[in-house]
């Protein structure tokens, strides 16, 4: 068995061995890479590691160059989740027929993806994944929008958000739906354990990625990840946009354990408004027109609602 | 616990499927990732059974799509072992883009396609609009005509495919119920013999091999894309048709039956012949025969290997000819067929005189009779009589309604 990795303060967490290179063609001030390195630096195990088609991968495996220092593989847009839990069935299969080459090794699994390829076009795939109960997580990398090819709406894009499918006009706000709640609907298929992550929370993301490192059986992470291109933000800003994402409670921090038992874990001393996280980002620009404030207010009620929502779901301890 | 070996008798009577089936369990998959569809359904079946029986010692999981069972597949193979499946039309179509994942990848998994016509209008019997719709994917891909070659030739694909200087994916196509639903005398070969053959797995590039990381399906644009692909082409053109010749002989040595990229019969006098694959070329070989009792000396040549197309040897049995029918069980959908352009492509600069002409036939599982086939023979006969050809290039038969012909 593997033993879980002690971490004591942030520069020993930011300076532990990368398997995942500075060395890529992310964006500058994109929390992609961020939250990989938090991710893959939370073990010392070995790693079997997918990209579903999308930012990360684009910028890190590109012909004849490679950021990766471990196992890695990409397939498609819609069935990384799946890649990795092939492999993971190949290493059961090969330790039950004694052929693996280190017997002794404890790998994780994990696959990578963007919303696009796991709210929408990856939606079946991972449902099967978590279905079929496979020693893998996936940890989507949730900047709410197609970045890689320009910034179109997905599934996970929020209301009034502006993107180039769904643009802010002279008669529109945008983004007209609301944003699919992909923790409850992966928590739903039973799995052992799912959460909500962000990479200013180092400590909380780390916590839940080697319990989810530790548990038997599917994983699922939505890790926030702002997106300086598409949100519209300077790339300086970003663990600052991070920050108000998360004290907003735009995007609460919890975990849901067997599907059923949620658990807030953060819990911000100031909350901060909605207003606030909306006025950080160019895509929310236009609903400061007057003829589009109802809006931030009604998006100030949500996130009111389902804060209330989480902590009812967290003291019913059901 | 260790699996148990099965006794079979040398002479089984099974179907395609379960020939296929029997030929994964001897090899020793180690993941089987798959997705049930009429009617390549009961090898993953079967497949189940022997798991459930202690009989394979792999992991077999149950997806949720064909295009997941392959995804699953080409993660597997990447880990580092033994991968087949399974599929038919529908599923296979749902496939394609993982086929060229799993080509460019250069993964050797082995994938049984049991073939059916693909909807509209939906239907679930043989033809070969699904093997068609991979010939440009970068697999090898072999054809069977009935139950025992479905059996050999999963030795034979494993063997190839696995092959260090090969390293490409590759399918075993049988016909839709006709052959995969069709029990026959099958000959065995013992567990130890069959698994003596394909050999142990020799990985290549794990992803299971911690000491050693790699990095799998890379991003190529416009300064790489091409030389990759070219070179898959080049392996494909110069290197696959001679180590399957050489598997055809080793596995002639082993069980007795030998294969041929080109599969002639009756062609060393032959003035006319059609070609085709599937089992229509056992009904074809019948009715050559019939047709040399008439006086008409008939031959046939059957494809074995569609990918690599065997060019130079189909030019080479199909020179001295006087009259070619190819037979396409695919619609062209506004083109001439596949066959019959393939074949043009291979006589074309050659110094053969032969009159070629195409037919279309036996879409969504209709039969081929033999009355088509003596009627087809007498219609090349009468074209080798006139000199040229007498009818369309493009006919289609078997199809209700007023004759049907184009070109």
């Amino acid at each position: 068995m593997s033993e879980m990795k002690n971490i004591k303060n942030l520069k020993e967490f930011s300076t532990s061995a990368d398997r995942f290179e500075g060395a890529n063609l992310l964006c500058p001030g994109c929390a992609h890479s961020i939250i990989v390195r938090e991710v893959l630096n939370a073990t010392n195990d070995d790693l079997v590691l997918s990209a579903s088609t999308g930012c990360l991968e684009v910028c890190t495996a590109v012909y004849p160059y490679t950021s990766w220092d471990a196992s890695w593989i990409h397939i498609g847009f819609e069935n990384g989740s799946t890649a990795v839990a092939g492999a993971e069935a190949m290493h059961k299969a090969l330790a039950r027929k004694g052929r693996l080459k280190q017997p002794d090794r404890n790998p994780k699994f994990v696959s990578f993806a963007g919303d696009g390829a796991s709210y929408d076009i990856g939606f079946q795939w991972i449902s099967g994944c978590m279905e079929r109960g496979h020693n893998i997580m996936h940890v989507v990398l949730d900047n709410e929008v197609y970045a890689n090819t320009g910034g179109q709406r997905s599934s996970s894009t929020p209301i009034g958000g502006s993107t180039t499918t769904s643009p802010a006009g002279r008669v529109s706000y945008g983004e007209k739906k609301h944003k699919k709640d992909m923790v409850a609907i992966m928590a739903a298929h039973g799995i052992p354990y799912s959460a909500q992550v962000a990479p200013n929370k180092w400590k909380d993301m780390v916590k839940k990625i080697q319990h989810g490192f530790a548990v038997d059986g599917p994983v699922f992470i939505n890790a926030v990840s702002p997106c300086t291109t598409e949100w519209k933000f300077d790339p300086k800003d970003t663990m600052h946009l991070a920050d108000l994402s998360t004290d907003s409670l735009v995007f609460p921090l919890y975990e849901i354990i067997d599907g059923h038992e949620l658990n807030i874990t953060y819990r911000p001393k100031n909350v901060v408004p909605v207003e606030e996280y909306l006025a950080a980002q160019g895509r929310f620009k236009h609903l400061f027109k007057d003829e589009y404030k109802y809006l931030i207010k009604e998006w100030q009620e949500r996130v009111d609602k389902n804060w209330e929502y989480l902590n009812r779901r967290e003291e019913a301890r059901v | 616990m260790a699996f148990d070996k099965m006794e079979l008798r040398e002479i089984e009577v099974w179907d395609g499927n379960h020939a296929a089936a029997q030929a994964m369990r001897q090899c020793q998959i180690d993941v089987v990732a798959a997705y049930p569809i009429t009617p390549s359904t009961p090898i993953v079946e079967g497949y189940a059974k022997f798991l459930a029986d202690n009989y394979v010692e792999g992991e077999f999981v149950m997806v949720e799509s064909e295009h997941a069972a392959m995804s699953g597949c080409i993660g597997a193979a990447a880990a580092g072992g033994r991968v087949a499946t399974a599929t038919s039309s529908q599923g296979f179509a749902l496939m394609v883009e993982t086929l060229y994942q799993a080509s460019g990848m250069r993964l050797p998994i082995v994938l049984n396609v049991v073939n059916r016509a693909l909807a509209a209008p939906l239907n679930v019997n043989g033809d070969h609009s699904d093997m068609y719709l991979g010939r440009d994917s970068g697999w090898i891909q072999f054809d069977a005509y009935c139950p025992q070659e479905a059996y050999d030739l999963n030795f034979i694909a494993f063997k190839v495919a696995e092959d260090h200087d090969i390293r490409l994916p590759a399918m075993v196509h049988q016909d839709g119920f006709m052959t995969s639903h069709t029990a026959q005398g099958v000959k065995t070969l013992s567990d130890d013999e069959a698994y003596g053959f394909v050999g142990d797995f020799k990985p290549m590039n794990d992803m299971l091999d911690f000491e050693h990381p790699v990095t799998h399906g890379v991003q190529t644009e416009e300064d790489w894309h091409f030389e990759h692909k070219a070179r898959q082409h080049n392996d494909l053109m110069t290197k696959v048709l001679p180590k399957i010749e050489k598997t055809f002989e080793d596995f002639a040595k082993l069980s007795g039956r030998k294969y041929n990229l080109v599969e002639r019969y009756d062609m060393d006098d032959a003035d006319v012949c059609v070609v085709c694959m599937g089992t229509s070329v056992e009904t074809a070989r019948e009715v050559a025969g019939e047709m040399r009792a008439q006086g008409i000396k008939a031959g046939v040549v059957g494809i074995r290997v569609l990918r690599p197309f065997p060019f130079m040897q189909i030019a080479a049995a199909l020179k001295d000819v006087k009259a070619i029918a190819t037979l396409d069980r695919s619609s062209p959908n506004g083109a001439a067929g596949m066959l019959f352009n393939e074949i043009a492509g291979c006589l074309y600069n050659t110094d053969t005189k032969a009159l070629l002409s195409g037919y279309v036939y036996g879409l969504g599982g209709r039969d081929l009779t033999k009355k088509h086939l003596v009627d087809l023979y007498k219609e090349l006969q009468a074209n080798v009589d006139a000199g040229k050809v007498t009818t369309p290039l493009q006919q289609f038969i078997g199809v209700r309604g007023p004759k049907l012909s184009f070109l």
